[in-house]
């Protein structure tokens, strides 16, 4: 398992747009990639709907936690995601 | 009469007829007199359906207001493939033997009183996406098309709230503003609302009688009157004709060249302070973007923006802008423009003090990550890069060899630039007084009129106890304005405005005699300043 942290920048927060983007982002990779809040509620980052259930906004800081599947590209590939639209 | 207040998304003025407009009231039954395998299937088909509805409404929306604004559909598209609200949906089916639209009906409230219950207002108008997606289902399920909610004439529609897609759906010849009890200016309604140009009150309390009544929307005072006095029926007919003369005015001078009635021409540009201004810019029909505000960036994020982030920003502008000129100004944050994250001292004189280049050229890193993005982005367009604050020719040539530096590492690492055009703000009086030693290292200069007046007359423009003395067009501003037009001219430096000066339709003449190449406004002044241009003539 790999993790890492990320604070969101978008001014609105992980809203639809994003998350709609990390969903597409998500859903070809070959890990499981969960959403934790600092609250310590989760959602698959595959799952529009649980995505923008958190309601994280901006300034919060999310971890980003990827288990199976080839961990360490997959990980890269979500840090540069988040870098880009969040 | 009746006057109901709200709240108004637009100044502007409806007038006509008022249409209370009533969701059809579905019927639906719960139990299912088929199997739950009949039920599933029926439902696919029906979310099929449902995706292809929204792809063409993406397309609709895209034509009509735009990729931003449009970006909703597809967002709906993807509800419709979530995991969690499919597996709601089938689970219901299977264990409760229920008919599609039931379970439809049911995850739908059910997943929209989540959002609504959340303590984020954004996230509460999302409510509404998951209702209108789902009232969409079941409307195929039960065979209902998406009739058109309006008749012949145009109408002023009430109803209790509008989603996104039947806002949208609506022919907009026939629709004069509308009038909603829910909603919020936050809604993607709202938003639509306010891109199509349509007057529209929301949380009013509206009541069923009004149906066929005259009405008036008047967006400029919140409020709709029902039935009203022939005296102010008259009124609002005046002030909605001069809306539209003033219109019909501006649009009209669309894709007209900013030239004088003897043929001086001038550029005329627009300043933005946000990628999101782009829109306002093209419906505006600048020549290009005379001013990007690039410390927005910084002051709306928490921490220092990465390159990633600033080039995918800078790429969007200078995509959408397709080929026409983008003036980026590199970060001019301190005095007034504090970011915490820069952890600026605090200082006695701030206007005076640590800010724009003095920062970016004491911290460089964060300077390279900027030059970066910007040099990155001018692979996709036409940019410029302008440094403000400019006291010396040290510091120009300073900035211009960390933009070397720059250039020479993104050339190693083999990514691809364009061309950029080097300028400098001219915003200072020692940048005036230097500024034949100045254009021989840059290729324009743009005058920040605001701080250039501010230092040259030693008034603060916040202090009110100041207005007596402050003479936005004293004569010593005046001249450090043509003295840095000559000294400009006098090396092939183009010169022109980006303060609130350019827009200062009593100096345009002024400008024009003086020789500046370029005014660069607020995009909501460049028509206004294009008319003004276009009846001058500067032989007389």
């Amino acid at each position: 398992m790999k993790e890492f942290q990320y604070v969101i920048t978008d001014p609105i927060g992980l809203h639809a747009r994003p998350a709609g983007l990390l969903v597409k982002a998500a859903k070809p990779l070959d890990s499981t990639i969960t959403i934790v809040k600092a609250d310590g509620k989760s959602a698959a980052a595959t799952k529009l709907m649980a995505v923008m259930g958190l309601g994280v906004k901006t300034g919060e800081t999310i971890t980003v936690r990827i288990e199976g599947g080839d961990e360490d590209a997959n990980a890269q590939t979500m840090e540069t995601f988040f870098k880009e639209n969040a | 009469m009746q006057v109901a207040t709200g709240k108004s998304i637009l100044p502007g003025i409806a007038i006509g007829p008022l249409k209370v407009y009533h969701k059809t009231e579905v019927v639906i039954v719960e139990a299912s007199t088929s199997s739950p395998e009949k039920e599933l299937e029926r439902f696919e088909a029906a979310r099929v359906k449902a995706q292809e509805q929204l792809g063409v409404l993406y397309e609709k929306a895209l034509a009509e207001v735009g990729e931003d604004n449009a970006a909703i559909f597809e967002i709906h598209q993807m509800m419709l493939e979530d995991d969690d609200y499919l597996d709601a949906i089938k689970s219901i089916i299977e264990t409760q033997a229920t008919t599609a639209e039931y379970a439809v009906a049911t995850t739908g409230e059910n997943f929209a009183t989540a959002f609504a219950d959340m303590d984020d207002a954004y996230m509460q108008a999302r409510a509404v996406d998951v209702k209108d997606i789902s009232g969409r289902v079941v409307n195929i399920l039960l065979g209902q098309t998406d009739g058109s909610l309006l008749g012949d004439e145009p109408v002023i529609l009430v109803a209790d709230d509008l989603t996104p897609s039947e806002t949208v759906q609506m022919d907009k010849s026939k629709l004069l503003g509308f009038v909603t009890r829910k909603g919020s200016t936050n809604s993607h309604t709202a938003i639509l609302a306010r891109t199509m140009n349509i007057p529209a009150l929301i949380g009013v309390e509206i009541d069923d009688s009004w149906d066929g009544k005259m009405g008036v929307i008047d967006g400029y005072n919140h409020c709709v009157y029902v039935d009203p006095t022939a005296d102010l029926l008259a009124t609002m007919r005046k002030k909605r004709n001069e809306d539209l003369q003033q219109e019909a005015l501006l649009q009209g001078l669309k894709k007209k060249p900013n030239v004088t009635l003897d043929g001086h021409e001038i550029n005329v540009y627009a300043n933005i302070g946000s990628a999101a201004d782009v829109g306002l810019v093209l419906e505006n029909d600048a020549g290009g973007i005379g001013l990007f505000r690039s410390e927005f960036i910084y002051l709306d994020s928490k921490n220092y923006p990465t390159e990633e982030q600033q080039f995918t920003i800078y790429k969007r502008v200078v995509e959408t802008m397709a080929g026409k000129k983008v003036i980026i100004r590199t970060l001019d944050i301190g005095a007034d423009k504090q970011a915490d994250y820069f952890n600026l001292e605090h200082e006695e004189n701030p206007a005076l003090g640590y800010r724009a280049i003095r920062i970016c050229l004491t911290r460089r890193d964060i300077f390279k990550t900027q030059l970066r993005a910007i040099l990155r982005a001018s692979a996709y367009g036409k940019v410029s890069i302008m440094f403000p604050m400019i006291i010396s020719l040290r510091e120009v040539q300073d900035a211009k060899s960390v933009l070397a530096e720059c250039q020479r590492e993104l050339t190693a690492e083999g990514i691809p630039m364009g061309e950029v055009e080097i300028g400098i703000m001219i915003e200072t009086p020692a940048a005036v007084m230097m500024a034949d030693e100045l254009a021989q290292e840059v290729e324009f200069f743009s005058l920040g009129t605001n701080d250039l007046t501010q230092y040259t007359l030693a008034i603060d423009r916040q202090n009110p106890h100041l207005d007596a003395f402050y003479d936005p067009h004293h004569p010593a501003v005046l001249r450090m304005i043509q003295q840095t037009v000559d000294a400009g001219h006098r090396h092939g430096c183009w010169v022109g405005i980006c303060g609130e000066l350019g827009a200062d339709q009593a100096l345009t003449e002024t400008f024009l005699r003086m020789g500046l190449d370029e005014l660069s406004v607020s995009p909501s002044s460049i028509l206004p300043l294009r008319k003004r241009i276009r009846n001058l003539d500067l032989s007389k």
